[in-house]
C-alpha cells in the first residue's frame, strides 16, 4: 500500500475542530508532548515502515509545503 | 620495568622468566596480546585445536572491578563448545525479569522468557574476574592434557616491527626487554590498544557526551533477581537514568547517568556516591562500596580487523556503548569467528584470504552493534527538545499501551549477528525457517539426550534430519563430521523440527565449527556439499 494523499477523512471540518480542540488551553510544552503523543498513536495504527517514510518524507518536503500554499 | 595499570582480582599468571628471554627471537605461530576475555578464548580455542599459542599479557592476572556483568547465550554457548560455559552458569545470577521505570511510575516490565529447549539461558550476570578466571582455568586444564598454549604475565609489547609475512615484537619485562616473533599476530589489547596505535591505525566513530557512574555495592537486599531501569529517576542527584542489577556474591550493580559537565574526582569521592546511593536504596541501607567507576564512552570501529599478518579483536577492533551488552559478548564472537579460520590457515587447509572473511563477517556483525547500541544511546540521552518530546511520549503511551512498549530503548540485549549475504555462504535451498538461514548461528535444540550444540564441536559438520547424508570424511584435508537425527527418535520436544524443519520433512545442513550455519539442502549430492564446503573455507571468494 503507498501513501493516501487524497482527501480521505469524513467531514474535514469537524476533524480540524477536534485537533485544535485537543491543544486548547495547553501549554506549548504539553501541546508539544500532545503532538508527539499523537503522532506515536497514528504511527502504530498504519504500521506499514513503507507507508511511513513516505510521510516523513512528504511531510518534510518543502516542495510539498510550497504546493500547499 | 612494565607498568602496573590496575590492581589485580585473581594473579592467574604470575611473572616466570622464561629461557627465550636470553636467547635470539623464536618464532611462534602464533602470539595473542592482551589476555582479557577475548584473548583468552581465541588462546583456548585454537591451543585445543593444537596450533601452539602464545599469550602476552602486561599484568599477572585478571583486573580487579566488575566491568562486563552481562553474559548473552551465544557466549556461553561458545564457551561450553570450550568448556567454560557450566562454571560460568553456575556461578553466574540467571535473570529473566526487567522493569522499567519512569519517574516514580513503573511504566511496563517484560519478561525474556526463554524459550523452552535450550541448554544454556537467555543471559546470566557474573563479574568480568570470574568470567576470565573460568577461561584460564580451562587453558590450564587443557595445557595439562596437552594443548599447546602458554601464558606470560607480566610481558608487555612496547614496540613492533611488522613484515610481510610476520612481525618483531618488543616485549618489556621485569628482568628487561626481549624479542618475539609471530607469524601472527592478534591484538586484543583493549579499546585503547597499544598495538593498534603502534601502527597507526585509525578507530573512527562517535563520542556520546555523558558521563555514568558506576557504584557495586555489596547488600543483603531484598531486591528481587531483576534488572530495574529508571528514565528520569526520582531519586535524589541519580541523574538521567538510572540501572539496578544483580550480581552473584551479593553485589548490586547500581549506574547513574550523570551528564557531561561534572567534576569527575569530586563525583568518585565516597560521600557523594554514598548520598545517590541513599537516595535510591532509601536512607538507612546497608552496604559496602565494592568497586566504583566513571566512564563514558564511544561508538567505533576500524575499519577492517585484519591488517596483514595482524589481526584485530574484541574492543580493540570496535567499542560500543555499554547499553545492550554487546561489548565482551561480541568480542568473544570475535574469537568464535577467528579460531577456526586461523587454524586451518595455519595447517595449510584454506587460503590466506579466509581470514579477511573474519573481518568481513566480524565488521558486520561490530555495524550491527553500533546501530543497536547508537540507538538506545540516542533514547537514552535524547539530543534535542524535540526528542526528548518524543522520548517521554513513548514512555508515556508505555503505560497503558502494549504498541509503544517495543520501542522502549534502554538498551537493545546482545543477541549474536546473522552473516546474511557475506562471502562464506553457500546455497540456500531448503524452503526452511528465517532463524536457522545460512549465516545464521545454529539454534540449540534438546535431544534425546543431551542438546544438539554439544554435538557441533568445532569442525564442519554435515546434520542430516530425516535425511541421508552424501559420505564425506573430509574436503581437501578438512574434516568433516557426520550428524544424522531423525525426529522420530531424537526429538522428543519436537524443538528440532520446529527450529530446522518448519513444513520441510527432511533438511540437510553443512555448518562451521562455529556452529554458523554455511549451507542447507532439502536434499544434495556429494558435489554439491564438497562445493559449498569450498566456499566456506574462502577457496570460492574471489581474490
Amino acid at each position: 500500500m503507498s501513501l493516501n494523499l487524497d482527501p480521505n477523512i469524513n467531514d474535514p471540518d469537524g476533524f480540524y475542530d477536534e485537533l485544535i480542540a485537543a491543544h486548547q488551553g495547553l501549554s506549548k510544552q504539553d501541546s508539544d508532548a500532545l503532538n508527539a503523543r499523537l503522532i506515536l498513536v497514528l504511527a502504530n495504527h498504519i504500521g506499514s515502515r513503507e507507508v511511513l517514510r513516505s510521510a516523513l518524507e512528504t511531510a518534510a518536503s518543502r516542495e510539498a509545503v510550497q504546493k500547499d500554499r | 620495568m612494565v607498568d602496573v595499570r590496575y590492581d589485580i582480582a585473581f594473579k592467574l599468571y604470575p611473572y616466570e622468566s622464561v629461557a627465550a628471554q636470553r636467547a635470539p627471537a623464536v618464532r611462534h605461530p602464533v602470539v595473542i596480546v592482551g589476555g582479557g576475555p577475548v584473548g583468552m578464548a581465541t588462546a583456548l580455542d585454537l591451543g585445543l585445536k593444537g596450533t601452539p599459542v602464545l599469550v602476552l599479557d602486561d599484568h599477572e592476572g585478571v583486573g580487579r572491578g566488575s566491568r562486563a556483568i552481562c553474559f548473552a547465550k551465544r557466549t556461553l554457548e561458545i564457551c561450553d563448545r570450550l568448556g567454560a560455559g557450566d562454571a560460568m552458569v553456575n556461578k553466574g545470577v540467571i535473570w529473566n525479569v526487567g522493569k522499567v521505570f519512569h519517574g516514580e511510575d513503573r511504566v511496563f516490565e517484560f519478561n525474556l522468557q526463554p524459550e523452552q529447549g535450550h541448554k544454556k539461558p537467555a543471559f546470566i550476570n557474573l563479574q568480568q574476574p570470574y568470567f576470565e578466571k573460568y577461561l584460564v582455568d580451562e587453558v590450564r586444564k587443557a595445557q595439562a592434557n596437552g594443548a599447546p598454549i602458554e601464558i606470560r604475565g607480566q610481558n608487555a609489547v612496547t614496540a613492533l616491527q611488522t613484515h610481510d609475512e610476520y612481525t618483531v615484537l618488543d616485549v618489556d619485562t621485569p628482568d628487561g626487554t626481549y624479542q618475539v616473533e609471530a607469524d601472527w599476530l592478534i591484538a586484543c589489547d583493549g579499546a585503547r590498544s597499544p598495538i593498534r596505535s603502534l601502527l597507526g591505525l585509525s578507530f573512527d566513530g562517535r563520542v556520546f557526551e555523558d558521563n555514568f557512574l558506576i557504584a557495586d555495592v555489596k547488600m543483603t537486599a531484598a531486591f528481587p533477581t531483576e534488572r530495574w531501569f529508571w528514565f528520569e529517576p526520582p531519586f535524589k542527584g541519580s541523574g538521567a537514568s538510572a540501572l539496578l542489577h544483580k550480581q552473584p556474591d551479593d553485589i548490586w550493580r547500581i549506574d547513574f547517568q550523570l551528564g557531561w559537565e561534572i567534576d569527575r574526582a569530586k563525583e568518585l569521592k565516597e560521600d557523594n556516591i554514598r548520598a545517590r546511593v541513599d537516595a535510591m536504596l532509601g536512607e538507612g541501607a546497608e552496604y559496602e562500596l565494592e568497586w566504583t567507576s566513571i566512564y563514558t564512552f564511544q561508538c567505533r570501529r576500524m575499519e577492517k580487523f585484519r591488517h596483514g599478518h595482524v589481526i584485530f579483536a574484541g574492543d580493540s577492533a570496535h567499542q560500543v556503548s555499554p547499553f545492550g551488552a554487546r561489548g565482551a559478548n561480541s568480542g568473544i564472537q570475535d574469537a568464535d569467528n577467528l579460531a577456526w579460520k586461523l587454524d586451518y590457515v595455519i595447517k595449510g587447509l584454506a587460503p590466506e584470504r579466509l581470514l579477511d572473511t573474519y573481518s568481513e563477517e566480524r565488521v558486520y556483525g561490530a555495524d550491527e552493534n553500533i546501530l543497536n547500541s547508537t540507538r538506545a544511546t540516542d533514547f537514552l540521552t535524547p539530543k534535542s527538545e524535540t526528542s526528548q518530546f518524543f522520548r517521554n511520549a513513548v514512555l508515556e503511551l508505555a503505560r497503558d499501551h502494549a504498541f509503544a512498549r517495543p520501542m522502549v530503548n534502554s538498551g537493545r540485549l546482545s543477541i549474536p549477528c546473522v552473516y546474511d549475504g557475506l562471502s562464506l555462504n553457500g546455497p540456500d535451498q531448503l524452503d526452511g525457517l528465517d532463524r536457522t538461514r545460512v549465516g545464521a548461528p545454529c539454534v540449540d535444540a534438546p535431544l534425546d539426550s543431551g542438546f544438539l550444540l554439544d554435538r557441533l564441536t568445532g569442525q564442519f559438520t554435515l546434520l542430516g534430519i530425516n535425511a541421508e547424508v552424501p559420505e564425506i570424511s573430509e574436503v581437501d584435508g578438512v574434516k568433516v563430521a557426520t550428524l544424522l537425527l531423525s525426529t522420530d527418535r531424537h526429538d522428543p520436544s519436537a524443538a528440532l523440527k520446529d527450529r530446522y524443519l518448519g513444513d520441510a520433512t527432511s533438511a540437510i545442513y553443512l555448518i562451521r565449527p562455529d556452529q554458523h550455519v554455511a549451507a542447507r539442502w532439502a536434499a544434495a549430492d556429494k558435489d554439491e556439499v564438497i562445493s559449498a564446503l569450498r566456499v566456506g573455507l574462502g577457496k570460492g571468494v574471489q581474490a
